[in-house]
């Protein structure tokens, strides 16, 4: 009851960020700016002070970015002046997204790409979409299957590619999926583990959880890459790439299951024992029960912790691999393009605020849908 | 002396048993897997970085490439892994990869404590100068009163510091935390030249606008750094093999075999040295393990050390003079045993 009382003081504020050409007439944008922007003096203040820092800031990087930019050619002869050189990123742009994949075979990187989206679309999409939970469940059984057939190869007539040679934002995404499909179930088993009866169990979860959340990423893949090639048999290695992800998956998955927590303590208890006098057994209550309800709480939670493991990924450059801005570290380090350091960092920036906006503001309006849902 | 060179003649003439002599895991495996793994650097300019359609070059990935050549007999069956500096040893002590050539210096430690072999020197360098040419200057003595643009927290300004005190002169210095920063500073005329090692300061020279106006100082100081492969200890014949890729690379040079014209060099020869060195007589690819062309196909394919080093830090690459990496009989350090 309390939390809706506080929801309907939180919610008048929301529509006056609609942006003030949604609503006609000078007046509503005067009255939007004041209640926005100038509602108080610390605010005016604030206003004041940011609108200076853009007005000294935002015309020297227009006139870098677009003005004085060079965006055609081929060489570094092209560019010249004091403008950006975009040339080189269109010259590296596969590079960037593929990294050293075969260029013969970039086209599986393309239909992979669209299998992954295939499948992500019935899962995302908002309103009814029938057999939910197939999808759900295919995005991560069927869909990796295809996408890694694609992708390695080695099958069906198509060559092998091996992972030395994957790079780009394809390792980014591909990582991120697998941390995401691992991570969620193992998360899911210890959060319940966590609050399981069985004393046994809920050590062990704890102890998992706290270990991982107590150790730096670094450190997880630092581990990965120097340390279990020494415990391996001799000439036996295991893929470096496999061992990164195995390393995010165990790592976010502590994180996945403090989040799947939140979720599990948010749903009554009385419906744990509502279940329970229906005949449900355990597994039972929490697979019908207690899981959809306390998933569908923390939804927005998960998704939060996707874009922050997306933005990880980037770490895996420190143990020699090659995602987005590993690739762009290298394309710096060119003789034919020395210098390019401004142009290639702005641009993984672009890319990766390109990718987490888009995540985040799925995950706001997920939020408000379900939190209509909630009022209902 | 004698009994050695009763054991070379027996290896001379039984060629067979010589072949058979050659046991090295590390060798074996890179056959059967038909592919060397190589671990570089992940980028950095003249040793090892991608070019715009992502092949990797530079000089330490020509010698991986040369390996695989004699090996497998392609200079493009490598894999190459990036390594960090931090990781590097360790995962060559695993075994992930066949070799580390990745811009790291020979030291008595990693020799001695890490148990790690030093097969050859690709690169010489030591601490060097870049100076603005209007200065006018030409040798490090001359730089009294200049201010030098160095990176904060190596021992590149105790050096300085050095040679000021054995000189009696006054180099100023200028400290900075990234090289970027430095470069900038260098380049906006804050300082009047930079320093670092060789290959690092030929990477700056080419970041700044006009790469033409800074002039690299002949001398250098802080000592000598020997930079190249190293290996698994234990592994002789391996360690062996990539010595003698890189002797090759050398030995080309000094006979003037390049990449464009080895195949008419190889036609036929009078020099004995030149046959030997396309193996034309001699066993000198059984005495390694590989066959008798390895040599030939490394020149053919990637060139000889000169055209190497051309490509990469030199006038085709970097900019920087071919000084103590230049032929023993240039004024060079580069020096080989007797192909004999």
């Amino acid at each position: 009851m309390s939390t809706e009382s506080e929801a309907s003081k939180i919610t008048p504020a929301a529509p006056g960020w609609d942006f003030p050409g949604s609503r006609a007439g000078l007046g509503a944008a005067v009255a939007w700016t004041r209640r926005n922007l100038f509602s108080s003096p610390f605010n005016t203040v604030l206003t004041v002070l940011v609108g200076l820092f853009l007005a000294w800031a935002l015309p020297a990087m227009f006139r870098w970015a677009v003005l004085n930019a060079t965006v055609t050619g081929a060489t570094r002869a092209a560019c010249g002046g004091e403008g950006a050189c975009w040339t080189f990123i269109q010259v590296r742009l596969p590079l960037f997204f593929v990294g050293r994949y075969p260029p013969d075979e970039r086209w599986r990187v393309l239909a992979a790409l669209v299998a992954l989206i295939g499948f992500c679309i019935p899962v995302l999409r908002e309103g009814h979409v029938r057999h939910r939970g197939i999808w759900f469940a295919l995005l991560f059984t069927a869909c990796p299957a295809i996408v890694g057939v694609l992708l390695l190869g080695g099958v069906f007539g198509l060559p092998y590619v091996d992972t030395s040679l994957w790079g780009g934002l394809m390792i980014d995404v591909v990582v991120s999926f697998v941390t995401v499909a691992g991570a969620i179930p193992l998360g899911i088993l210890l959060a319940l583990g966590r609050r399981s009866q069985l004393s046994v169990i809920r050590g062990l979860s704890i102890a998992y959880i706290e270990l991982w959340r107590g150790v730096p990423l670094l450190t997880v893949l630092f581990m990965s890459a120097v340390i279990v090639p020494l415990l391996m048999p001799n000439g036996v290695t295991a893929d470096r790439l496999l061992r990164a992800m195995i390393a995010m998956v165990l790592f976010n998955a502590a994180y996945m299951a403090e989040v799947v927590r939140g979720g599990l303590q948010g749903v009554p208890e009385g419906q744990e024992e509502a279940a329970a006098t229906l005949g449900l057994r355990w597994w039972q209550m929490q697979a019908l029960v207690v899981l959809p309800q306390a998933l569908r709480i923390v939804l927005p939670g998960i998704v939060n912790t996707v874009v922050d493991l997306f933005k990880d990924v980037t770490l895996i450059t420190i143990i020699g691999l090659s995602d987005l801005l590993g690739v762009v570290n290298q394309a710096l380090k060119d003789p034919a393009w020395l210098g390019m350091a401004r142009e290639g960092y702005a641009f993984a920036a672009f890319v990766f605020f390109v990718c987490c906006y888009l995540m985040s503001s799925y995950s706001r309006r997920l939020e408000r849908r379900l939190n209509r849902g909630h009022a209902h | 002396m004698s009994a050695a060179l009763v054991a070379a003649a027996g290896l001379w003439m039984g060629a067979g048993s010589a072949w058979a002599q050659v046991s090295s895991p590390t060798l074996d495996a890179v056959k059967k897997r038909g592919q060397l793994i190589c671990g570089i650097d992940t980028g950095i300019p003249g040793y090892a970085y991608q070019d715009s359609s992502g092949e990797w070059q530079g000089l330490d990935v020509s010698l991986c490439r040369a390996i695989a050549d004699a090996v497998v007999g392609s200079p493009k069956k490598v894999k190459y892994i990036g390594l960090t500096s931090k990781e590097r040893f360790s995962v060559l002590k695993s075994g992930e990869i066949d070799v580390l050539i990745r811009d790291s210096e020979h030291s008595f430690l990693r020799n001695t404590a890490l148990g790690l072999e030093l097969p050859a020197v690709n690169f010489f360098t030591g601490q060097t100068f870049m100076v603005r040419k209007n200065l006018g200057v030409g040798h490090l003595k001359e730089l009294n009163g200049a201010t030098i643009c160095v990176l904060t927290g190596t021992t590149l300004e105790t050096n300085i510091a050095d040679y000021n005190r054995a000189n009696g002169i006054e180099i100023k210095t200028l400290l900075f935390e990234k090289p970027e920063e430095a470069f900038a500073a260098a380049d906006s005329g804050r300082c009047d030249g930079y320093t670092d090692d060789g290959g690092s300061v030929a990477a700056a020279r080419s970041t700044m606008k006009t790469p033409a106006d800074w002039i690299f100082i002949p001398e250098t100081i802080g000592g000598l750094q020997p930079i190249g492969p190293l290996t698994r200890g234990g592994d002789e014949a391996w360690t062996r093999l990539v010595r003698w890729v890189h002797y090759s690379m050398l030995e080309a040079e000094v006979l003037g075999i390049t990449k464009a014209n080895a195949d008419q060099m190889a036609q036929n020869p009078s020099n004995p040295d030149v046959r030997r060195f396309f193996g034309l007589e001699g066993d000198f690819g059984k005495l390694l393990g590989v066959d008798n062309e390895w040599a030939k196909r490394i020149v053919k394919d990637i060139g000889n050390y000169g055209e190497v080093y051309e490509a990469s830090f030199g006038a085709k690459g970097l900019g920087l003079p071919r000084g103590m990496n230049n032929l023993y009989d240039k004024g060079g350090l580069q020096t080989l045993p007797t192909w004999h």
